[in-house]
């Protein structure tokens, strides 16, 4: 049984008349509204029915987005929450709709987004009598939500609502999940919703101390090679602002990770791009060279630090950070600022020294040559037959002027976006780091599309991960989500036969793909869409993509066997990264 | 390598599920738990999960962290042995000849256990101490037959004089400072 602690602290004014009588499902509905909620994804299915019957009458205030797949409506949820900031909503029946979801949540734990998911459950008398399409949801999410509860009773709904909000959306994100049992859907309360601003467990914000602040100035002001690595921890305490003017303080250059690719401008002077595994040159040998790193809003994935032994070992590490479990967890801090970013960004700005590196930038200017002259050149202006990954991404750039949403899949076509894609805006960036879910890009970009029509949002997709999730066409046929979908299509998992043909002696077992028309496929949902094979008409087909009104599908037959560099192989680290194979 | 057993002393609330979450902390990094006691507390509606792990200090203090960060935990410690007041409950049925033998009163007095039932058959001993008093009992049994045994998980007190409610304190006074966003 759910028992809620006496801290709901009420943010409305008592009413004077006595609270409507509605069913559970109707007080989930209106516990939404009060949210804030506008839109929700999701199926409907037995243990749901209730909620879709209360939705019918609320079809004025609530947009439901009929997905094609549960894994539709998670991705598309996520996608929604990348872009607004606010909790993605998604409403799915029991057992296999549940089990569905969880690669999502799975996904938006480890990237922080805030979810809430609102599951149907088997009436609260079946509950463990392996009824038809029961699961134990709370046991099987338990380990990839931030937090869930089951709830048998319509009076609890909306204090399990409020408290789902508060959870999702206050510290760092995440995923909270709600089981809710068909009875308590159907049974009858006073509704009455007060918003939860406090859970006596729970204090999710924190204020970094002022020593911590001191010590990490004195560092920074001493620092001859300082570095800065950004993560979407800059984007989820917005603080691009506060990022931008500490960086320009300090004067050191600013790499970013995967997450962290909108957090600053990419055409900022002090930009010096991505970390990790298929990151920047530069960015990832210097991080080896530094004297003061600075880790802001991340959280040393081993894809950024490669073999964490030797990582930056020369380094003193400054990590300001939030989340107090990942401080010390993979690296040896010397000086933890653990709080919100901005907040502490903001309180750094008086104790430090205006500095400017200008020789140490030119390190960094002098590995892009490096990197140009055998990566970056090859990449955007290839000289080949076939078309190239980065050139695409290079022409993209120049039609959306790094304005676009861009969401991407899982692959090289991913590190080649992210790579090469310009960034100015915050919020623009969509990708699932550090999961790695094929199959995400496409439902995401819906989600993005749906919560902000008024964007360009493009879904950059291999031509494996977009058979993940396709089916969500019909989707977008039916809500006109206005998804540019290019897909780049190698007829390879292409990300996993480099490793073959790198690390496993080209033995490329099971990664060569036998792709269906994709042009037909769109079209047969009424999505108008192009094929491009040559280069000449390739920046037609991109502009015909960006301009067409509503959704387009651009497939670019993009050459087969080309590797994503630079490269850190696995467990090496980041100082061996590799130019060339 | 082998560790000294570390004692995990974890305050929550009292929430359907919570066993599952705190208890996967620990299954997912493949750390073995030694013994788990779930229990109230001084202050009603909180709970105090006593668990026992053989991890080296710097491991259990990543755990902690994790436990914390469940939305329903108050509070997660790590002590050493030296940090605490410990004991196990162990219970023990014996064949009821052992009551005969030369030597048995002795035998009981100097383990401080104590005869909770007589049957026809059998009788069942209590002794509460730490692992290794109760298993050198356990032991020093063996020759009269031991029919059954079982022992509790660990229940520790702290020798710190920090408090629950002063943890509660902490908990109000970092939301009260924090910045908002």
């Amino acid at each position: 049984m759910y028992q809620p602690d006496s801290d709901s602290s009420s943010s409305s004014p008592e009413s004077s008349m006595s609270p409507p009588t509605v069913r559970g499902a109707e007080a989930l509905i209106m516990s939404l509204l009060a949210e804030g909620v506008d839109t929700v994804f999701g199926y409907p299915g037995g243990a749901i029915m209730p909620v879709y019957d209360a939705l019918y009458g609320f079809q004025d205030r609530l947009r439901h987005v009929l997905v094609r797949h549960e894994q539709g409506a998670v991705h598309s949820a996520q996608g929604y929450a990348r872009v607004t900031r606010r909790p993605g909503v998604c409403i799915v029946t029991s057992g296999p709709a549940a089990t569905n979801l969880v690669t999502g949540i799975a996904d938006a734990m480890v990237d922080s987004t805030p979810l809430v998911c609102i599951t149907g459950q088997v009436s609260s008398w079946l509950l463990g009598t392996d009824a038809f399409q029961e699961t134990d949801v709370i046991n099987v999410t338990a380990p990839v939500t931030k937090w869930n509860i089951q709830v048998t009773r319509a009076e609890d709904i909306p204090d399990a609502v409020a408290r789902a909000f508060h959870i999702a959306a206050t510290g760092r994100p995440g995923p909270v999940l709600l089981d809710i049992t068909r009875d308590a859907q159907m049974g009858v309360m006073q509704f009455r919703h007060e918003k939860v601003t406090r859970i006596r467990s729970y204090a999710p914000m924190l204020r970094s101390t002022d020593e911590s602040l001191a010590q990490a100035a004195e560092l920074i002001n001493a620092a001859e090679r300082p570095m800065i690595i950004a993560g979407q921890g800059v984007v989820l305490s917005g603080a691009e602002q506060q990022l931008i003017a500490f960086a320009e303080r300090v004067g050191a250059p600013v790499a970013w990770t995967l997450l962290g690719l909108d957090a600053f401008p990419t055409s900022h002077p002090q930009s010096v791009g991505m970390v990790g595994m298929h990151g920047r040159y530069g960015a990832n040998v210097k991080s080896a060279q530094c004297d003061v790193l600075i880790g802001i809003g991340m959280r040393f994935d081993d894809r950024v630090t490669g073999n964490p032994k030797t990582y930056a070992a020369q380094a003193k590490i400054i990590h300001f950070e939030l989340d107090p479990a990942e401080v010390n967890k993979i690296v040896k801090t010397a000086v933890p600022v653990v709080g919100d970013a901005r907040d502490s960004l903001e309180r750094i700005m008086p104790l430090l020294h205006k500095r400017t590196h200008a020789a140490w930038m030119e390190e960094f200017r002098e590995c892009d040559r490096i990197e140009h002259q055998k990566v970056i050149q090859r990449d955007l202006y290839p000289e080949c037959e076939g078309i190239r990954m980065g050139e695409v991404i290079r022409h993209l750039n120049d039609l959306t002027d790094g304005r676009a949403v861009v969401v991407t899949d899982v692959g090289q076509h991913q590190m080649v976006a992210s790579r090469y894609t310009r960034y100015e805006d915050p919020h623009t960036s969509i990708t699932s780091g550090g999961l790695g879910t094929m199959g995400f890009a496409l439902p995401a970009a819906i989600g993005a599309a749906i919560a902000q029509p008024e964007r360009t949002v493009v879904a950059v997709i291999g031509d494996g991960g977009f058979q993940m999730t396709l089916q969500e066409l019909g989707t977008i046929m039916q809500e006109n989500a206005a998804v540019k979908i290019l897909i780049l299509n190698n007829s390879f998992l292409g990300m996993v036969r480099q490793w073959q043909e790198l690390f496993f002696e080209r033995r490329y077992s099971n990664t060569e793909m036998i792709n269906p028309d994709f042009i037909k496929l769109s079209e047969a949902y009424s999505v108008p869409a192009r094929k491009v094979s040559e280069r000449a008409e390739l920046v037609d087909g991109l502009r015909a993509m960006i301009e067409t009104p509503g959704a387009f599908l651009l497939e670019v037959v993009v050459e087969k066997e080309t590797n994503v560099f630079p490269m850190v192989p696995s467990g090496a680290s980041v100082a061996d990264i590799r130019l060339e194979a | 390598m082998v560790h000294k057993p570390l004692t995990l002393s974890v305050f929550t609330e009292n929430h359907i599920g919570l066993l599952a979450r705190v208890t996967a902390v620990f299954t997912r990094r493949n750390i073995n738990i030694e013994s788990l006691t779930v229990s109230e507390s001084e202050i009603p509606g909180i709970h105090r999960f006593t668990i026992v792990v053989a991890i080296d200090h710097e491991k259990a203090r990543l755990i902690a962290l994790q436990l914390e960060k469940q939305i329903d935990v108050i509070k997660a410690l790590v002590h050493d042995d030296e940090e605490l007041v410990h004991r196990d409950l162990a219970l023990y049925k014996v064949d009821i000849t052992a009551r005969l033998t030369p030597g048995w009163d002795t035998l009981l007095q100097k383990h401080q256990a104590r005869v909770l039932e007589e049957q026809d058959r059998y009788l069942v001993l209590e002794k509460t101490g730490t692992q290794t008093e109760t298993a050198a009992l356990l032991h020093a049994l063996a020759p009269y037959g031991v029919l059954e045994f079982v022992r509790s998980g660990r229940v520790a007190l702290t020798r710190p004089m920090k408090r629950l409610t002063e943890f509660l304190q902490d908990l109000e006074n970092t939301r009260r400072a924090a910045p908002t966003r």
